[in-house]
């Protein structure tokens, strides 16, 4: 407990950094996963591609990911943008999917009303089959920030990783209280990002809240 | 209005949906596209819009070839309503109806305005505008539908099977509320149905369509009950088709007779000395007919009684002799009355429902026969 309170601002710190490790990737994978998945559901070549490479992503080790990105990229071996990188391929490859899965599950009807009404493509995309996806989008958004969030803590063996350098502290000086403390620590964190995103979707999209009274 | 040249849809596998479709929608008046599925009804009415292009021949609006205009500027001046209604379910009935106004560039506060307006044409309560379109009965969503696609207020409206998938009750209602919609409007409406029935009864002029996208016949309804270009149109409109022509003849020769009536409630002796030929109409306090009573149920009953509702027989349908629009006073409605009533004589009221007279069925065949002969049915 003595060592909580010493540690005090070093951990809130650790917190800081980890949340910024975790949401930027978060929501840069976001932005680009939502052109790839609108590429995904136009044609089925690049449905087929995209789905596809982004199962592989996922499957890459992320700490061979860490050691070889430096390389790929041209970044220093201790730079948190490596971590970033590295996590942004992730959200990208778990969102690619949710976004496609969630344009998909738009009623042809509606998009083709909106055909009908005189939007054009961009506008229809925009104000019609995104807020439409927001609720698939969202639950694929809640797995990977969870996932982001569990994944910082290895760029720890790099020297970039949140809560995760507790880890590392606590097994060189051979002492369990911060690695208690960064697990916990971390395990709190994806459970308020959890709750944070599902509290975020539900306001996004109050028609939802309509539709659950009435039925 | 609306002009087909040639228009033929053939898909990339070879099936052809609309073939050589070369058919003239005048202005005004609801034009019907009736035929099975695979017929081409729908991918004709989508030609109109451009959400089908046709791979030979051109459509027309207004005079102008569709391909001349960019295809969302064409569309923001045509109605479309569909059968799944197509509602956005992420905006609210107000600003669903509001579509196509904010689209042309209204500002928010005018094309809300509009949506008010157009809530209440279709006969929806305000408060509604606010929900969501899941939190509406289908039949109140399919009336946001036709809000939506006259919001802009287009000569046009395409009708893409609106009413076949909420139930008979409903979808009654909803034709009638289109019947009256379109006398205040007056648009040029294009209906696809596969119901020869809603053709019959909502259209001015109907298409009949056969599978491969020929057009079978394009006439009035009464025409196409009376005269079928052959036999896939006769069959395709079915049966009764003699009997359902009937519905097409104005009943003005049909002599009204007198007929007897009681008062609900009034002394069961009184109506005994009323009946006139067994039978007797019983009204209400508005002279609005109640059902029959007959000799035979109120023999034996004491005198003194009130006629009450045990001693009332049901009545058949009611023959209105001058209803707006002149649908129920045809020689079909003044038959049915007579067929369908106990003492074998039709009810007629009035407008106000009360009790004018009646008819029989064997008025109602000789005025067919003295029309018949005067030349004034077509045969």
């Amino acid at each position: 407990m003595s060592w909580l309170a010493r540690n005090w601002p070093h951990i809130l710190d650790l917190v800081r950094q980890h949340l910024e490790l975790a949401g930027v990737p978060l929501l840069a994978g976001l932005l680009l996963s939502v052109p790839l998945g609108w590429l995904a559901n136009r044609s089925v070549a690049a449905r087929g591609l995209l789905l596809s490479v982004s199962g592989v992503l996922y499957t890459i080790p992320s700490l061979a990911l860490l050691v070889v990105l430096p390389a790929v990229i041209g970044t220093k071996i201790l730079n948190p943008v490596n971590v970033m990188v590295a996590l942004t391929v992730y959200t990208i490859a778990l969102l690619v999917r949710s976004v496609t899965d969630a344009l998909g599950s738009v009623p042809t009807h509606v998009v083709s009303a909106a055909d009908a009404m005189g939007f054009r493509p961009l506008r229809r995309f925009l104000t019609v089959e995104l807020p439409l996806a927001v609720p698939v989008v969202v639950a694929g958004l809640r797995v990977a920030a969870v996932s982001n969030i569990s994944l910082v803590s290895v760029g720890a063996l790099i020297g970039v990783g949140g809560l995760g350098e507790l880890f590392t502290d606590g097994f060189q000086l051979q002492f369990l209280t911060p690695i208690v403390v960064g697990i916990v620590g971390s395990v709190l964190l994806a459970l308020l990002a959890d709750a944070v995103l599902l509290v975020a979707g539900r306001a996004l999209t109050p028609w939802e809240r309509g539709a659950r009274r009435a039925g | 209005m609306i002009e087909f040249r040639a228009a033929t849809k053939r898909f990339d596998d070879g099936t052809v949906a609309v073939n050589e479709l070369t058919l003239t929608v005048e202005p005004g008046g609801i034009t019907m596209f009736v035929g099975p599925s695979g017929c081409g009804k729908t991918t004709s009415l989508r030609m109109v819009n451009r959400m089908v292009e046709p791979t030979s021949g051109t459509v027309l609006v207004g005079g102008r070839d569709v391909r001349e205009s960019p295809r969302a500027v064409l569309r923001r001046g045509i109605g479309y309503v569909i059968q799944q209604t197509g509602l956005f379910p992420h905006r609210t009935v107000l600003d669903n109806i509001a579509t196509v106004p904010l689209l042309s560039g209204w500002p928010r506060r005018r094309a809300r305005g509009r949506a008010a307006e157009l809530l209440d044409l279709v006969g929806l309560p305000a408060e509604l505008g606010r929900r969501y379109p899941a939190q509406l009965s289908g039949g109140q969503q399919q009336r946001v539908g036709v809000a939506r696609a006259l919001a802009a207020d287009p000569p046009v409206l395409l009708m893409d099977e609106p009413f076949s998938a909420v139930d008979p009750v409903v979808r009654a209602d909803l034709q009638d509320e289109l019947l009256r919609l379109q006398q205040e409007l007056d648009k040029t409406i294009l209906f696809v149905t596969h119901d020869i029935d809603e053709a019959i009864k909502l259209g001015d002029r109907v298409a009949v369509f056969r599978t491969g996208g020929v057009l079978a016949q394009y006439d009035e309804p009464a025409a196409l009950l009376g005269r079928p270009a052959d036999d896939f149109v006769a069959s395709f409109v079915g049966r009764d088709r003699g009997y359902r022509a009937l519905g097409f003849l104005p009943a003005k020769g049909v002599p009204v007779g007198e007929v007897a009536t009681v008062r609900l409630g009034g002394s069961v002796a009184a109506a005994r000395d009323a009946l006139r030929d067994g039978w007797a109409v019983v009204v209400d306090e508005a002279r609005r007919p109640v059902g029959w009573v007959s000799a035979s149920r109120l023999s034996g009953v004491d005198g003194e009684a009130a006629v009450s509702d045990e001693l009332v027989e049901s009545g058949g349908s009611l023959y209105e002799v001058d209803s707006p629009g002149g649908r129920a006073g045809s020689l079909r409605g003044a038959l049915d009355a007579a067929l369908s009533s106990p003492s074998a004589r039709g009810v007629a009221v009035d407008a106000d429902g009360a009790v004018v007279g009646s008819v029989t069925a064997h008025d109602v065949l000789r005025a067919l026969a003295d029309a018949r002969q005067a030349g004034e049915v077509p045969s």
